[in-house]
């Protein structure tokens, strides 16, 4: 009875964890296709979908403008979440508590919801469609995210680190950039992150956002549109490679604590 | 005559609707060491940083070198504080923390490290320069917020609290160095505690604040020998404390009446007023040989305190007078004897408040 337990739980992980990884590994091992279909059997392994992708002007200059975009628009969401952060823990603010409400809500607000409200604020603006106009539209679903990570790790314990620093004749500024931000990096690099991988991943945005030059995601759903092929395959690993690669920074920064 | 170094006029402050300091004025003078000594609450660590530039007081003002500083902020002023929790920058190294300071003023970094080198020395910890602030113990990091704060020279530095995290032997042991250390730099320290031990052995100086007001200033040994008021002479050191009334005055003599019986003592206070008598543990006498009998008292507790025995004896004439005594540690006295309790009329302390 008890070994029918474990067997019946073991089975139930590898059907959880299948469900899960089955699509991302059926998604690589056909991007390894030698044939021009990305459906069984399995004809590889063959790396000539990935050089089609890597010769791909369009698909490499998305490539390039996505990591731009990501780069950027995490940049600037970490630097803003940082500053409110900051501002948040160590100012009392009239309306605090609503305040912070306010700026953690775009996490709450779907990402159409979001891009529609920017493409008809941008309209209305005149700002065109561009890839400008996309990284606003991640620092906006971005910023929200860095400062609910920065906030959280915040202390009171810096504050008096803070305090010692202008006591011995630092200027505010000074403060700021060579003990908090030092201080904070851990928070920081995974607001960096996580910002990069949100962004990276981001369809709907960069899709409604962009016209001529856009992102990889947006590249990519061109490219589905005339069909599956196994380039498909061959971008979406590359893709899901980059996520990957972020993901584990993210955690490492965050998660691996220095001793104290 | 000098100016002070430190003069804080009629300083009060709030916190909302809180009063936590009621109107104090204090002068410190150069090269001293003073102890602000009260419980929590007392206002003092507020006023160490009214002194740090942390908080503005909400009246009066702190003059430091003759310069007014009441809203100077924190980094223009002469002063540099050791914080409770030492606040090292966790991301230095202990050379760099050291150095802070310096590289702030645009000191060249040789020039930096070799104070900071210097500082460390002064401090017993020259070999930890490289270090970071997490490889050392309590102590070192005491020891490096100490050098850190003291390299740039401070006219004043303010220590809030700085043995409060250290046991107790160590902190004993901290307690001397900081003494040493202040008399070979001259600079003026301003300590705060709640510990009265400590407050005796380090200060120059010793400031008794209770309830936002200064209680008493003055030298440790006169503050304990002779305690301004009641706050004071229970807060440092014990006492046992006979409430009374004078009942007769002539001839700088008067006469109080207390649970105890009629006490003599030399004094010039009107009949009637209320006053209390204040007696140190070791100036009460267990036994007839005192001058002044204070009755028969019923032995409550016998503390062995190693060199000395600690005796709570509550009165027979009234349950709710308890005497302090110390007794030597050869000393018989059991729980539960009764015994004779006296002391001299010159041992005892007039307290008018």
């Amino acid at each position: 009875m008890r070994a029918l337990v474990r067997i019946a739980s073991w089975l139930y992980a590898l059907v959880v964890y299948g469900i899960i990884f089955l699509p991302v590994i059926v998604l690589v091992l056909f991007s390894l296709q030698a044939t021009s279909f990305p459906i069984p059997p399995f004809t590889g392994p063959s790396l000539r979908w990935y050089d089609a992708v890597l010769s791909d002007t369009r698909l490499t200059s998305a490539l390039v403008n996505s990591l731009l975009v990501a780069v950027l628009s995490s940049l600037a969401a970490v630097t803003l979440g940082f500053l409110s952060a900051w501002g948040f823990a160590r100012f009392t603010l009239p309306g605090s508590a609503l305040l912070r409400g306010l700026i953690t809500l775009p996490l709450t607000v779907s990402y159409l919801i979001i891009g529609m409200g920017l493409l008809v604020l941008f309209n209305w603006a005149g700002v065109p469609k561009s890839l400008l106009a996309a990284g606003i539209g991640h620092v906006v679903i971005n910023l929200p995210l860095c400062f609910a990570i920065i906030y959280s790790q915040m202390g009171d314990h810096q504050i008096n680190i803070e305090r010692a620093a202008r006591d011995l004749g630092a200027p505010e500024w000074k403060v700021l950039l060579l003990i908090t931000v030092p201080v904070m990096a851990p928070a920081i690099f995974a607001g960096f992150f996580l910002s990069m991988t949100f962004s990276w991943d981001e369809f709907v945005i960069s899709f409604l956002l962009t016209r001529f030059d856009t992102t990889l995601p947006v590249e990519i759903w061109n490219l589905l549109r005339s069909g599956l092929n196994p380039k498909t395959n061959a971008i979406g690993s590359l893709v899901f490679a980059v996520s990957i690669v972020l993901v584990v920074l993210f955690e490492l920064t965050l998660l691996r604590r220095k001793p104290a | 005559m000098t100016a002070p170094l430190v003069d804080i006029r009629a300083v009060s402050h709030r916190f909302g609707q809180q009063t936590v300091l009621k109107n104090v004025s204090l002068q410190i003078e150069p090269g001293s060491y003073t102890i602000l000594l009260g419980p929590s609450g007392s206002g003092k660590t507020t006023l160490l940083s009214i002194l740090g530039g942390f908080v503005s007081p909400s009246q009066g003002m702190v003059f430091i070198r003759g310069e007014d500083c009441t809203s100077v902020p924190p980094a223009k002023r002469p002063t540099t504080t050791v914080f409770q929790d030492y606040a090292l920058f966790p991301h230095m190294s202990v050379g760099a923390n050291v150095g802070f300071g310096l590289r702030m003023q645009g000191v060249d970094a040789a020039t930096r490290a070799a104070k900071a080198r210097e500082a460390l020395a002064l401090v017993g910890l020259a070999s930890a320069f490289d270090k970071k602030p997490h490889q050392l113990s309590g102590g070192q990091r005491q020891r490096v917020a100490l050098a850190r704060a003291l390299v740039i020279e401070p006219a004043v530095l303010l220590l809030d609290e700085p043995l409060g995290a250290l046991d107790l032997k160590l902190r004993r042991q901290m307690q001397d160095e900081l003494k040493a250390i202040q008399k070979r730099v001259g600079t003026a320290f301003i300590h705060v505690t709640h510990d009265q031990e400590e407050a005796m052995a380090l200060a120059d100086h010793c400031v008794v604040m209770n309830d936002g007001r200064i209680e008493d200033e003055g030298p440790p040994e006169r503050v304990y020998a002779r305690p301004a008021t009641r706050f004071s002479a229970t807060f440092m050191g014990e006492s046992t404390i006979l409430q009374g009334n004078v009942t007769e005055a002539k001839n700088g003599t008067i006469s109080v009446a207390t649970p105890a019986g009629a006490i003599m003592l030399p004094g010039t206070l009107q009949p009637g007023a209320k006053v209390a008598l204040a007696i140190r543990p070791e100036h009460l006498v267990l036994g007839a040989a005192g001058g002044v009998a204070l009755g028969r008292a019923e032995v409550s507790d016998v503390v062995f305190q190693g060199s000395f025995k600690r005796v709570l004896a509550i009165s027979a004439k009234d349950p709710a007078l308890h005497f302090i005594a110390k007794a030597p540690a050869s000393a018989t006295v059991q729980t539960g004897d009764t015994v004779a309790v006296s002391c001299n009329a010159d041992d005892i302390i007039l307290l008018t408040d």
